[in-house]
């Protein structure tokens, strides 16, 4: 599986080697930076599947953390009073994660749609603040949500139970990462090849018809091939979760754009060169990975 | 010296870089070399370490803060560590007496060929808002008018660690560079222009202000 994403990246390099001797006039360094950042992100991936599981935790909760940042540094309720909040939403990142580590299923699935979202409002009215409090309060816990619940189910997908899957758990994670961030680029190459009607011009004015359908066929039938050799998925329902990856990939992607369009910035960030800020990057997982996730949970745990 | 360069090499750079991530502008305006002076706003003391964890491991032992010798030479523990650690130059702001004497430091520290960080509100003062720059800038401009100044807009550590608060609270910083000025003109004007300056790069940020 990671030859196979190498084998990829290879080609897509050699690609940006050879694009601009034939087509000198274009500039093509947004591209490069693009498979750059590709190469740091895929090595230190694969890196943390080398040192283990823990490794990968804690990766994955580094990756919490970028992404929170990012939010709360980009959202506009931020007086004296919100850092007080922000503190203790930070926080919660080593503990949801900790869960993971000793697998305790049970806190792991209400840590932060429960105590967090009580917790957060208690502390802001033990602060005495009453101005801004339902936005304030909203979209802190809203940001929980998306870049810490969300993205540490990819984590829980290793404390799954071992025996159910001969594949192993670090093939069930590689299963829904390569499929999401592979929905992304086919969507955007269907999209550059095929695509002239947009889909939803209002939210996000790159993404076309023929983009979306054209990742979905791809990743699905990519699904259907590995999910019963990576996970106890049935051919079936392999192309069930196919669907479900890249639908969700895609709706991950516009909400975040609809985030940004509402703040009123392009890039997340400038983390990650030709790709924007890790917000940008992780998009899709926020909605494929719990989507994936309670899919298989529901059908095999 | 050595302390100084491991305390930034393993605690300060990740603090700036990972934990806060700064979002730099123009990076290669800043000086490569000394006598220089850098000029920035001042609404934390991350303000100090962040500028300073700009510049290479190598070139830190000549990049030294002035700092306010009344504040940070009288207590025990920081006094150690901003001599130490930080290897500030002392401004004694109560000092009676001549200009001179009392930017003597400073004089030597650029005689020294050093990068010395200036901050020309003299305070920290309230949170992500810029105070008039003190006229102690322009002095220094006239008696080294050869001596680059390289202004630089600080947004967002305010918010990470403000005045008066112990709770640290990582948001991802802008840091943006000016080019380098000389003196022109009158003393006066020319701070007012440097402080038009640090105000000229502060619309430069993408994100939203702080509210």
């Amino acid at each position: 599986m990671l030859s196979g994403v190498f084998s990829f990246l290879l080609i897509a390099t050699a690609i940006t080697f050879f694009l601009p001797h034939k087509n000198p006039e274009k500039n093509y360094s947004e591209l490069i930076a693009r498979i750059k950042s590709w190469w740091i992100m895929i090595g230190t991936v694969s890196v943390c599947i080398f040192i283990g599981k823990t490794a990968l935790i804690v990766f994955f909760a580094f990756v919490s953390f970028l992404a929170l940042k990012e939010f709360l540094s980009l959202i506009a309720t931020r007086r004296r009073t919100d850092r007080q909040l922000m503190f203790w939403a930070y926080m919660s990142i080593p503990l949801q994660y900790y869960w993971v580590s000793i697998e305790w299923y049970g806190l792991f699935i209400i840590f932060i749609p429960v105590y967090m979202f009580l917790f957060i409002p208690f502390r802001m009215v033990t602060l005495g603040e009453t101005e801004g409090f339902l936005k304030a309060v909203g979209t802190l816990h809203w940001g929980l949500m998306m870049t810490v619940f969300s993205l540490s189910h990819i984590a829980y997908l290793l404390a799954l139970p071992e025996a159910v899957n001969p594949a192993g758990n670090i093939a069930l994670m590689l299963f829904l990462l390569v499929l999401t961030q592979f929905n992304d680029v086919a969507q955007y190459l269907w999209g550059k090849l095929l695509g002239d009607k947009k889909i939803i011009p209002k939210v996000s004015p790159n993404k076309t018809t023929a983009g979306l359908i054209g990742g979905v066929i791809t990743i699905t039938v990519l699904a259907a091939l590995l999910g019963t050799w990576l996970t106890p998925l049935s051919l079936l329902e392999s192309i069930g979760a196919g669907l479900i990856i890249s639908l969700g990939g895609f709706f991950g992607d516009v909400t975040l754009s609809a985030v940004k369009r509402d703040i009123g910035i392009k890039d997340t960030g400038n983390l990650l060169p030709g790709h924007g800020g890790i917000l940008d990057r992780v998009d899709s997982l926020t909605f494929s990975a719990p989507l994936f996730f309670h899919y298989l949970y529901f059908l095999h745990y | 010296m050595l302390l100084k360069k491991l305390l930034f090499a393993l605690l300060v750079k990740p603090l700036a870089f990972v934990i806060i991530g700064l979002h730099i502008r123009n990076r290669e305006r800043l000086p490569k070399k000394g006598p220089a002076i850098i000029v920035a706003n001042h609404n934390s003391h991350l303000d100090t370490l962040v500028l300073m964890s700009l510049f290479k491991l190598k070139l830190l032992p000549k990049v030294r803060p002035v700092a306010a010798s009344d504040y940070f030479l009288n207590k025990g523990i920081y006094s150690w560590m901003a001599c130490n650690l930080i290897d500030i130059i002392p401004l004694d702001r109560k000092l009676r007496g001549s200009i001179d004497e009392q930017f003597k430091p400073i004089y030597q520290a650029l005689d020294n060929d050093e990068i010395i960080i200036i901050f020309p509100e003299g305070s920290r003062g309230k949170a992500e808002r810029l105070s008039h720059f003190k006229k102690g800038i322009a002095v220094l401009a006239k008696q080294y008018p050869k001596v680059p100044i390289t202004p630089v807009f600080l947004h967002g550590l305010g918010m990470c660690l403000p005045k008066g608060e112990g709770m640290f609270v990582p948001f991802i910083c802008d840091v943006i560079v000016g080019e380098d000025m000389f003196l022109q003109g009158e003393t006066k004007s020319f701070v007012a222009a440097l402080e038009q300056e640090v105000q000229e790069l502060a619309k430069d940020i993408t994100s939203t202000p702080w509210v």
